[in-house]
């Protein structure tokens, strides 16, 4: 088939060249031309899996082209365990969303499709990306589409949601391109990741460079304290722009942890840790209570993302500590490989939550918790749904939610008790806040005329829940496939961690 | 053998599959004889692994299913453990569910969620064997939570009652906060033995005894000790435990084939099969075991006080589970887990015939359940009353019966203790035993005996239940008869379990007293030379003076004693400390973090008070763009002027 094709180069510029055909094929044919561009990504995202080699952290798929060679930039391509799995989770959800659109997005389809398409190859782009200014393109280019995407399709304050969206996350970003540079200078000129990996910093030099990252990275995870664009972009979004916000956006945060801040800046790493610890504590407590007084469905599903979220990040930062305390950073391996199985898993359940809600939101156009109630007395297929992804956002062994929070708490414990125990209060609080809203949401009598009205899930909405219903499951199940591919990579990173570099 | 292990859990995961899956086009009969099949087959082949592991002595069987994940060199597996404790776990579970699914046919015969009903309980027996047939904590954990997720969903079965779901929602969080200390139990053990595997573990266990730990700093706990509270705390939320007991009595907002079979005959006492299982930790910890001895205690007598103020019929029996549960707990505490589990098993025969006959009574009472509005129905309903009596009479521990070996040994094995706490806790469960008689007869008494208090139409309507209903409890009464003096020789003192139960030699005292009985009716005549036996009948004698005899004198009693009864009818108050402490104080707190953290600080201050303060420092610098060229030709030449002043004078 299409074996000789740069697998990468692809991914990422089918969905772009997809993109603008959708736009060309105008209202009647876009959804059938963007179904289409989507699937075939997906397919071809396939054969990342089937190729993938487990037993090297070595970069694979690797391209590596002239670009700018003034600047000695490159177009320089590469997954290895730890973006590969998110490459295949992107082009997944872009199916999703894209079928989620289908009938419910009046206005101009073909623009809003078109903007998804772009977006997933720009993203593809970001996880493949080896080359640190094609990277930073990559980066900033992902906010356009979602600026539109919130700015055109969005609710009725998407004019506040999108500034303080674009403001946020720009803040963060324009200090690590002056990271960035800083570097190539150091380096050289060149800006290849890999080679920033292994350049020598001094610990001042790597402090300074570790804020910049972390500020880029923790606004868009999002961390506590700067995480309150979050609540108020889902809120706005339409149901495929909060999906993949959720479902994928976030997670370029905690990829950026793995591949700029922990091996770039591993001493900084260390002497920061309990920064990011405490952020991801405060996420998983503080934020937890937030979720529960919440009264919008987006808004509490969000900050449950926030809380989420914190899994990643601390199972990611556990490792000095779990050094300290056992002298080998092999035992750590469990925590980063459950930060990243968190992520992973978060994408499908994030993405299952807000798709819920939007299947609701599409017939009662509301999101308010409060006007809703018994919904399952009418809508029984839909209730089972979101009763199954409640409970995986509640963390149910068996559902994939599980298994990303029992690896960090599991690992969590070897670092300090104190941790393992603020983190396992996940499994009170996301109860809580999720069966909450399940109770208020869908049972009781049937609360209102509106709600009696409602009819269940069409055969399109039970294909795409469905699928991620099967994901989920799977997942948890059989997370076996899902770490096996990380093994390498992660302990690559781990073992670069631990070499200090001055 | 294999094969047939594999089996047992899936075939009632099918049969849930195939009623809830295809319910709805299959019909009701096709679902009901689908998940009754599938749990059918598992209680043959449990009885086939009965007869293989028990009878025949084979060895048991430690082997992996499949590799759930590898992280870190650890192996994360789904495997089975056959024993003979689990070979037990395995008959009492599959035998009891297997009665519960053909009563459910009669019980939820005109409810519009049939199909559904059917493929939960299915679900359950699934979810409840791999808890029982695990080999690691993993899937202890898996089916752990999964016998959670289905008490919720049957909890709130009828989801449009308010009560029910408010039920639900509160047995799931409890649960997690018993599961909360649960994670941090396996957490602990995995970091200290490096392994999840039971055999592993234990195996490593005696290495860490005397080994410490530092939560706090200075402190330094024994890490064991600190593991096994941990994993007992689990343990107190889903065997309901004070203090989180409080979810139990509020489940009886389900259907009560669910009462009977996840709310007192098995889900509630995996806490005791797991602390049972867990006994090669335990018994490396005194520490722990007098945390275990005295929350069971204060359980098995507190909450056979409230069963004496309850007047709905299932409330009592789910007050007398508690109490039963509490039972259970003093044994594991005192080491005597053999009779621990014995109990847990003629429990669960007694217990699910008390619930069914209970559900009985409901189903010819038009869902009534207020005892005040029965009496006299033993003339309605011959086969209920019969088993319910027996029921009753194996409960409290009547010689002879089922419930007298079990509870006898456990009040034996008590007195021997030497344990701190055992002096508090052979107080409790012999006062205990008083209380139980009392309760149960009062219950039987109201309900069966006495005058007919329900209305006219109702009383037209009274008739005995269907075959569907009444086999089942002819099936449960059998056993809770004889399983007592069947096993009593093994189970009760002998090595039954063999290896699958540790003791440590100084804890041995159920051993020390077995020579003095030698056989089950020797027990029945020694019996009558100890308190028990008389305690039991004393506290039959009460409830037949006040319910039968003189029935103005409890109203007199409880206006003598208001308060007392006031602290009883309100449960001790933890209901309302719970709801304002905790439920309350989690929203007060998360509306504060929200309005004044989230809203007012970070963005009121910081994001739009970065954004307002851009803006203050703009409308300034607006200022010096004003478009009028003499400002600019004014600021030039002051600015001149300073520089040059500058440079001549510095």
């Amino acid at each position: 088939m299409l074996f000789d094709l740069p697998i990468l180069s692809t991914l990422i510029w089918t969905p772009i060249i997809g993109g603008l055909l959708v736009l060309l094929a105008g209202e009647r044919w876009a959804r059938v031309v963007a179904l289409l561009v989507s699937v075939l990504t997906f397919v071809l995202s396939i054969s990342l899996y089937t190729q993938f080699d487990v037993t090297t952290a070595a970069m694979q798929f690797g391209e590596l082209k002239s670009w700018i060679p003034s600047f000695n930039i490159f177009y320089q391509l590469g997954v290895d365990g730890i973006s590969m799995p998110l490459i295949i989770l992107t082009t997944f959800t872009t199916v999703l969303v894209v079928l989620s659109a289908w009938e419910v997005i009046k206005k101009k389809p073909e623009q809003y499709l078109a903007a998804f398409l772009i977006m997933e190859g720009v993203m593809v782009g970001v996880f493949s990306a080896l080359d640190a200014i094609l990277f930073y393109v990559f980066w900033e280019a992902m906010l356009i589409p979602m600026f539109l995407i919130i700015g055109v399709w969005g609710g009725p304050r998407r004019v506040y949601a999108t500034i303080k969206f674009f403001l946020y996350t720009f803040l963060g970003s324009v200090l690590m391109l002056v990271a960035l540079i800083y570097m190539s200078i150091k380096a050289d000129g060149s800006f290849s990741l890999l080679g920033f990996h292994s350049l020598p910093l001094s610990l001042h030099e790597q402090l300074y460079i570790f804020a910049a990252f972390l500020l880029a990275f923790a606004v868009k995870v999002p961390m506590w304290p700067v995480h309150t664009w979050l609540p108020d972009a889902h809120v706005e979004a339409p149901t495929g722009g909060s999906v993949i916000l959720a479902a994928i956006m976030l997670k370029i945060g905690g990829y950026g942890f793995l591949r700029f801040s922990l091996p770039i800046t591993p001493d900084a790493s260390n002497e920061l840790d309990w920064l990011i610890i405490l952020m991801s504590l405060v996420a998983v407590v503080y934020i937890g209570f937030v979720a529960l007084v919440q009264t919008d469905m987006k808004k509490l599903i969000a900050y449950s993302s926030i809380a989420h979220m914190g899994f990643a990040t601390l199972g990611f930062f556990l490792v000095f500590s779990i050094i300290d305390n056992t002298g080998s950073w092999r035992e750590a391996a469990l925590g980063m490989e459950g930060g990243l199985v968190q992520m992973i898993s978060h994408g499908f359940i994030s993405a299952a939550m807000f798709l819920c809600v939007g299947v609701i939101y599409d017939r009662m156009h509301s999101r308010n918790i409060a006007d809703y109630g018994g919904v399952v007395n009418t809508m029984p297929i839909f209730a089972a749904f979101m009763v199954f992804f409640s409970m995986a956002n509640a963390g149910l062994p068996g559902t994939s939610g599980f298994v990303g929070e029992f690896m960090v708490i599991l690992n969590s414990f070897k670092a300090n008790f104190w941790i393992a125990f603020l983190a396992a209060t996940t499994l009170i609080l996301g109860a809580a806040y999720t069966l909450w809203m399940v109770k208020r949401v869908l049972y009781g009598e049937v609360a209102n005329d509106n709600v009696a009205a409602l009819k269940d899930v069409t055969a399109r909405e039970f294909l795409i829940l469905g699928l991620l219903a099967i994901a989920v499951l799977f997942f948890g199940i059989y997370p076996g496939p899902l770490t096996e591919v990380m093994h390498a990579s992660v302990e690559h990173l781990l073992q670069h961690v631990s070499i200090q570099k001055y | 053998m294999q094969s047939i292990y594999l089996a047992i859990p899936l075939a009632p995961l099918l049969g849930a599959m195939i009623a809830g899956f295809f319910g709805w086009k299959i019909g009701r009969t096709a679902s009901h004889i689908a998940a009754i099949t599938g749990v059918a087959v598992a209680f043959v082949l449990s009885v086939i692994v009965f007869k293989h592991i028990v009878i025949d002595a084979a060895e048991p069987f430690n082997g992996t299913v499949y590799t759930w994940m590898v992280s870190n060199g650890i192996n994360f597996q789904i495997g089975f453990l056959i024993d003979k404790l689990t070979a037990v776990m395995l008959i009492v579970v599959t035998f009891v569910s297997l009665m519960v699914h053909i009563y459910t046919i009669g019980y939820m015969h005109d409810d519009p969620g049939y199909q559904r009903f059917f493929s939960y309980i299915a679900l359950f027996t699934f979810s409840m064997l791999m808890l029982v047939m695990s080999n690691n904590f993993l899937q202890l954990f898996f089916g752990w939570e999964a016998v959670g997720l289905v008490s919720y969903l049957l909890i709130g079965f009828w989801y449009k009652k308010p009560t029910a779901i408010y039920a639900n929602l509160k047995a799931f969080l409890v649960n997690r906060v018993g599961d909360f200390g649960f994670l941090l139990g396996i957490a602990a053990v995995l970091m200290y033995t490096g392994s999840l595997d039971y055999a592993e573990v234990f195996k490593q266990a005696p290495s860490l005894s005397g080994r410490t730990m530092e939560i706090f700093d200075g402190h330094a706990w024994s890490i064991l000790t600190v593991t096994c509270i941990l994993l007992f705390i689990g343990a107190m939320g889903k065997s309901a435990q004070v203090p989180l007991h409080v979810w139990l009595p509020d489940s009886m907002e389900g259907p009560t084939p669910i009462s009977a079979l996840i709310h007192a005959a098995t889900m509630v006492t995996a806490g005791i099969f797991m602390v049972a299982r867990m006994s090669p930790l335990f018994e490396l910890t005194e520490t722990a075991l007098s945390f275990v001895l005295v929350i069971g205690a204060t359980t098995a007598l507190f909450m056979g006080f409230l069963g004496l103020v309850q007047n709905d019929i299932k409330r009592v029996v789910a007050y007398s589970t508690l109490s039963q549960l509490g039972y259970m707990t003093v044994a594991l505490g005192v080491s005597a887990y053999s009779a621990g589990i014995f109990h847990l098993m003629t429990h669960a025969f007694f217990k699910a015939l008390l619930f069914l006959g209970a559900g009985a009574v409901i189903i010819a009472m038009h869902h009534e359940q207020d005892m005040r509005k029965m009496g006299g129905l033993r003339k309605y309903m011959p086969i209920t009353w019969i088993t319910s009596l027996i029921g009753s009479l194996a409960l409290i521990g009547t010689p002879g019966f089922a419930g007298f070996y079990s509870k006898d040994a456990i009040i034996v094995a008590v007195r021997e203790s030497s344990l701190a706490g055992a002096g508090y806790a052979y107080m409790a469960v012999l006062i205990g035993v008083f209380i139980t008689a009392l309760y149960s007869f009062r219950m039987y008494f109201m309900v069966f005996h006495g005058k007919e208090r329900m209305d006219d139409h109702t009383r037209e309507h009274l008739h005995e239940c269907s075959k569907v209903v009444t086999v089942p409890l002819i099936l449960l009464a059998i056993p809770s008869v004889i399983a007592g003096a069947i096993f009593v020789d093994q189970m009760a003192f002998g090595g039954f379990f063999g290896s699958a139960i540790v003791v440590d030699e100084s804890h041995r005292i159920a051993t020390e007293v077995t020579h003095h009985f030698d056989s089950w009716w020797g027990l029945i005549l020694h019996s009558f030379a100890d308190y028990p036996v008389y305690l039991a009948a004393g506290g039959v004698f009460t409830a037949w003076f006040l319910y039968m005899k003189r029935p103005d004198l409890p109203d007199m009693i409880q206006q003598r004693f208001a308060l007392v009864h006031k602290v009883l009818v309100n449960k001790y108050g933890f209901d309302r400390f719970n709801e304002i402490v905790f439920a309350g104080g989690s929203r007060l707190l998360g509306g504060m973090f929200w309005r004044v953290g989230d809203e007012k600080l970070i963005d009121g201050l910081v994001v739009n008070g970065s954004a307002k303060s851009i803006g203050w420092f703009s409308s300034i610098a607006r200022r010096f763009q004003s478009g009028y060229l003499y400002h600019y030709a004014f600021v030039m030449i002051i600015g001149l002027l300073l520089l040059l002043t500058w440079i001549v004078f510095r």
